[in-house]
């Protein structure tokens, strides 16, 4: 049943080659990105609001065009965190079903900054570039991944190395998965690239091992459930955390504009800050991605505790592995218990997520390489 | 914690107000003894151990205290590198020793953690499901008297009737499947409960687990046995190598089938930055239930696919070669002939064991009854040459040119009654042959044999099999901590991505004939769509309470930011018929802090 087939080689060697053109990709796109926040920094202009104001006015057409009793209109007020108020207008067309929502922005509230590309034309053109590299890099990086699971006719995370290809990719499709679903996202395309190309750098050097079969241990479909899931889990586990640290550098720099101060946290150009999303933003968007994959997390660990039993008879023995994504489980469990009930938002639960990542991190790399355990890759 | 009865009807009104908000049944904090003598401090103590934020640093200190046994070894894996460990490091081995850091996950620390943490939870637990189940039964809670107060408003007016507007509001919550009571003028709703399910769930079958760890500690015995190949195995204690045992389940529990190893098929990767990286390991064996021998089943054990029988699994856990020889005394009987297991000791699977002959007969030299034992290494695939003193190495794992490496002692016959270890040589009052002053050694490959020296006879090396070890396991309560992980898992779904809300409509007529249409919902933070979804809803009133063209579109009270100020604006005091005559409770105004 398990295909004891050898290696093919051709397949194998294709596999390594995208990997590396799509690191090539990368750098370019990274280079894109980085061109767009710097030409970005000279139109940094509030994008959104014309924007919006725009939406507004057709929503004011399709209203007027309408006798008056056809449309209805609604507009709630929000309270805010900061004790200020956000409006958001819902207007629909009788009889035809049409809504048009607008959000306007009040006192207390902090607005979204307008991305990266700021006002500046040159800018969006190099984003736009930037995020045309990103997908192609993402084609070779998963014909990449394909390829070497072609090769031996397997699940390709074998080892540490394709688990690596593996997880960068869920990363990168992740990224381009926001901008399909039209989410304003495109600030997080720097941030993306330079994780991804860190981890596919990191597996390519150190963790490289040729395409082979697996060790008897692997050899279970729990490989693609309990694995599959750990890749999803740690993608978005990283994305959470670049959004929590963009979250308390916007913060500090927050306070320390209203402290007069003009630029960000370690001299950095106040810019920058500016065209990110608002503070408030970045902290809801990065509780929401660590309490969307909690439960996909808790689902990866007890596949773990099922596969360990199958293998070992014995679904839970402490083994450092095991250890530590208990340990990451139970400082995320920790975050959102603090966020949920403790009412501790903002920075304190962002250490805590921080924290809990940093255990995520140290249960990939760490517990691979410097903790000798049952769960030991072949090749690493 | 007068607070936590909610939704009772009989409190206060600003009780009422508070109710309202609280849109989950944590227990409020306290903060300090209540009372004073004992009973009080018991009632204070009690309260902060279950108390969100002692949960919170118990939470915490769990992660902390499973950190150690993750980096220093641990008895209950890996006795023999404890005992390294504690070698290496004597000076601070003793201190660790006294801290339980060998036994981190069972010492009296640890456990105090979880068992603290495992008291808080149901001290949390326990009242919030009784709460639940009285948030159930009762109505949703009032609409709280000022309703612009609340995190999401809106409001418009309309000619159509107050008592009209009130009861499309009740049908139209209904048809959106909100729990929706109609009293008083106003319009109360809740959805969502199955968040809070969801909570409670996840929560209780943190318990069931727990059940199923302890039910598994309780209750569950393994034993080892290593099996040549044309070997068989009975399960019975006397046969297991080793049994662990525990409170319910001894020696006399175990399970009565046995089984043959017919074969066991290994294979090994041959090229490559991973060769000698196993392939495959597969025990082809033939069982049998209870007492009957002779009805045989066929299996394979492989290192994924126990072989379950009765209540027991067989779990294949390693594998090694076992050499074939013929021993010879002086005399030429047969004293010793057959496999005997070596034990690896690299991942090539250089292998060492003990061939003993307890029964060798009379030595020629003294004419006394001797013993005699053979040392040695296999090697499975041996290089062309190697030097003595650095010992011999296998290159890789599988039997490409195996090689069997003796040397041998002899001494008096008899046992010392001390227990012998099976694959140990305790040479103690043994000497070791020698030839020509040399210590008498010999490489062998198959078919080959040796003359011993001072003339004991003779080894013949006639082959090798392969031996395979399994772990035979009895462990119950897996279902009932499966069940509680497939339990957390749907209630933490639930009780993250379900958001409770609650939604107040209220429609009273104005002293100019129109009337006053407010909507107001309050959820729990982190939703920003309470806003679309109350958005929606007036939308969907409005066919119901058409808006009347206001003077200025976005002026029903909506844009003045200091719409809590009683008498500053104009609208809101003319539409409150009631609600300004007494000054707000002093409720804090941020709905934020009730969470
Ligand atoms: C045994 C370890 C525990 C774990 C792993 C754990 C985990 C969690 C998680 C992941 C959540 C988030 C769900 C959400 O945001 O709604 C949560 C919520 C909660 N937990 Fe725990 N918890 C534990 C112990 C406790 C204890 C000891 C208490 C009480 C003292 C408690 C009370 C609560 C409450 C009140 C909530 C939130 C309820 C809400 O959202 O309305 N938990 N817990």
């Amino acid at each position: 049943m398990h295909l004891a087939s050898a290696v093919d080689p051709s397949l194998a060697d294709l596999s390594n080659k995208l990997i590396y053109s799509a690191m090539a990709v990368y750098l370019f796109g990274m280079f894109a990105y980085m061109f767009e926040w710097t030409f970005g920094s000279k139109g940094a202009v509030a994008v959104r609001s014309s924007e919006q104001s725009s939406l507004a006015e057709t929503v004011a057409a399709a209203a007027a065009g309408k006798p008056a009793k056809a449309a209805k209109k609604v507009t709630v007020t929000v309270a805010a965190a900061g004790g200020g108020t956000t409006t958001l207008t819902r207007t629909a067309l009788a009889g035809e079903g049409a809504t048009v929502v607008t959000s306007g922005r009040g006192e207390g509230e902090e607005a979204d900054g307008p991305g990266a590309a700021g006002g500046s034309e040159k800018a969006d053109l190099a984003g736009r570039i930037a995020i045309s590299l990103t997908v192609l890099g993402a084609l070779l990086h998963a014909g990449g991944v394909i390829a070497r699971g072609l090769s031996v006719t397997r699940w390709p995370w074998g080892n540490m190395y394709e688990f690596s290809c593996a997880f960068a990719l869920t990363m990168v499709l992740a990224f381009l998965a926001l901008l399909a679903a039209k989410k304003q996202a495109r600030w997080l395309g720097l941030p993306v690239m330079v994780a991804g190309l860190l981890t596919l750098g990191v597996a390519t050097t150190v963790l490289y091992t040729d395409s082979e079969q697996l060790v008897p241990a692997l050899h279970s479909y729990w490989l693609a459930i309990h694995v599959s899931t750990a890749i999803i889990c740690g993608g978005a586990f990283y994305a959470a955390f670049i959004t929590t640290a963009l979250y308390l550098g916007k913060d500090s720099y927050d306070k320390r504009i209203a402290a007069g101060l003009t630029t960000g946290p370690l001299r950095t150009s106040a810019s920058v800050w500016q065209r990110l999303p608002a503070a408030s933003t970045l902290d809801k968007l990065s509780y929401r991605i660590n309490a969307l994959v909690f439960p996909l997390w808790t689902f990866t660990i007890i596949a773990g505790a099922i596969w360990a039993e199958a293998a070992w008879g014995k679904y839970w023995e402490w083994d450092p592995k095991e250890t530590w994504s208990f340990i990451t489980w139970v400082a995320y469990a920790c975050y959102l218990h603090a966020r949920a009930t403790a009412g501790w938002k903002g920075r304190k639960a962002a250490y805590l997520a921080l924290a809990a990542f940093a255990c995520w991190l140290f249960n990939y790399y760490g517990v691979n390489i410097f903790v000798t355990g049952k769960h030991s890759y072949a090749g690493v | 914690m007068s607070n936590t009865d909610t939704d009772t009807g009989v409190s206060r009104p600003d009780e009422d107000e508070r109710t309202a908000e609280r849109l989950s049944s944590a227990p409020a904090e306290s903060d300090g003894p209540a009372g004073i003598g004992a009973f009080g401090w018991l009632r204070w103590t009690w309260r902060q151990l279950t108390s969100m934020r002692v949960a919170l640093i118990l939470l915490f200190l769990l992660s902390l205290a499973a950190v150690p046994g993750s980096l220093i070894p641990q008895n209950g894996q890996n006795a023999f590198k404890v005992q390294a460990w504690k070698a290496a490091h004597t000076t601070v081995a003793p201190v660790y020793q006294k801290l339980q850091l060998f036994d981190v996950y069972s010492s009296v620390w640890f456990s105090a953690i979880y068992i603290l943490l495992f008291v808080s939870l149901a001290g949390c637990i326990v009242p919030r499901t009784w709460q639940f189940v009285g948030v159930l039964r009762a109505h949703p809670p009032a609409a709280p008297r000022n309703l612009t107060r609340m995190p999401v408003y809106a409001a418009w007016r309309t000619d159509a009737d107050a008592r009209t507007v009130n009861a499309a509001a009740h049908r139209l919550l209904r048809r959106r499947r909100f729990r929706a009571n109609l009293a008083d003028g106003s319009v109360a709703s809740e959805k969502g409960y199955l968040r809070e399910v969801g909570n409670l769930l996840f929560h209780l079958s943190l318990f069931a687990l727990l059940a199923g760890f302890a039910w598994a500690s309780l209750a569950s015995g393994q034993g080892g046995k290593l099996v040549i190949e044309g070997q068989g195995y009975s399960n019975t204690m006397t046969q297991l190598d080793d049994f662990k045992g525990t409170a319910f389940y001894g020696s006399e529990d175990l399970d009565s089938f046995g089984f043959k190893l017919d074969n066991f098929t290994s294979r090994f990767q041959t090229s490559g930055d991973q060769v000698g990286s196993a392939r495959e390991f597969t025990a082809h064996i033939r069982y049998w239930k209870g007492s009957d021998d002779s009805k045989l089943t066929k299996g394979d054990i492989e290192v994924n696919h126990p072989l379950e029988i009765g209540d027991s699994k067989v779990f294949l856990i390693g594998h090694g070669y076992a050499p074939v020889v013929t021993v010879k005394n002086a005399k030429g009987e047969v004293v010793y002939s057959g496999p005997t297991a070596f034990l690896p000791q690299d991942a090539n699977l250089t292998s060492t064991g003990v061939i003993k002959v307890s029964d060798y007969g009379f030595s020629e030299k003294d004419d006394k009854k001797v013993k005699m034992a053979f040392q040695g290494f296999f090697l499975p695939t041996a290089p062309a040459n190697f030097d003595m003193s650095t010992g011999p190495r296998s290159l890789f794992p599988g039997d490409a040119d195996p090689l069997l490496v003796l040397n041998a002692y002899v001494g008096p016959a008899g046992d010392s009654g001390l227990p012998e270890n099976v694959y140990q040589l305790d040479s103690r009052g043994m000497t070791q042959l020698t030839q020509d002053g040399q210590i008498a050694k010999v490489k062998l490959k198959p078919g080959q044999g040796w003359t011993l020296p001072d003339n004991y006879g003779t080894v013949t090396f006639d082959g090798y099999k392969q031996w395979a070890s399994f772990n035979v396991s009895h462990r119950p309560g897996n279902a009932i901590a499966l069940t509680g992980a497939v339990c957390a898992i749907l209630g933490l779904i639930g009780s993250l991505f379900v958001q409770r809300r609650r939604v107040w409509v209220r429609a009273v007529a104005l002293p100019d004939g129109t009337t006053l249409v407010e909507l107001a919902g309050l959820a729990r933070s982190e939703s920003a769509k309470i806003a679309e979804e109350l958005a929606e809803l007036a939308v969907d009133l409005q066919d119901d309470a058409p808006a009347l063209d206001e003077p200025d579109p976005d002026e029903p009270a909506l844009d003045e930011p200091e719409r809590d100020e009683p008498g500053t604006d104009a609208a809101e005091a003319e539409a409150g018929p009631a609600p300004d005559a007494t000054p707000d409770p002093a409720v804090p105004a941020d709905p934020h802090s009730k969470e």
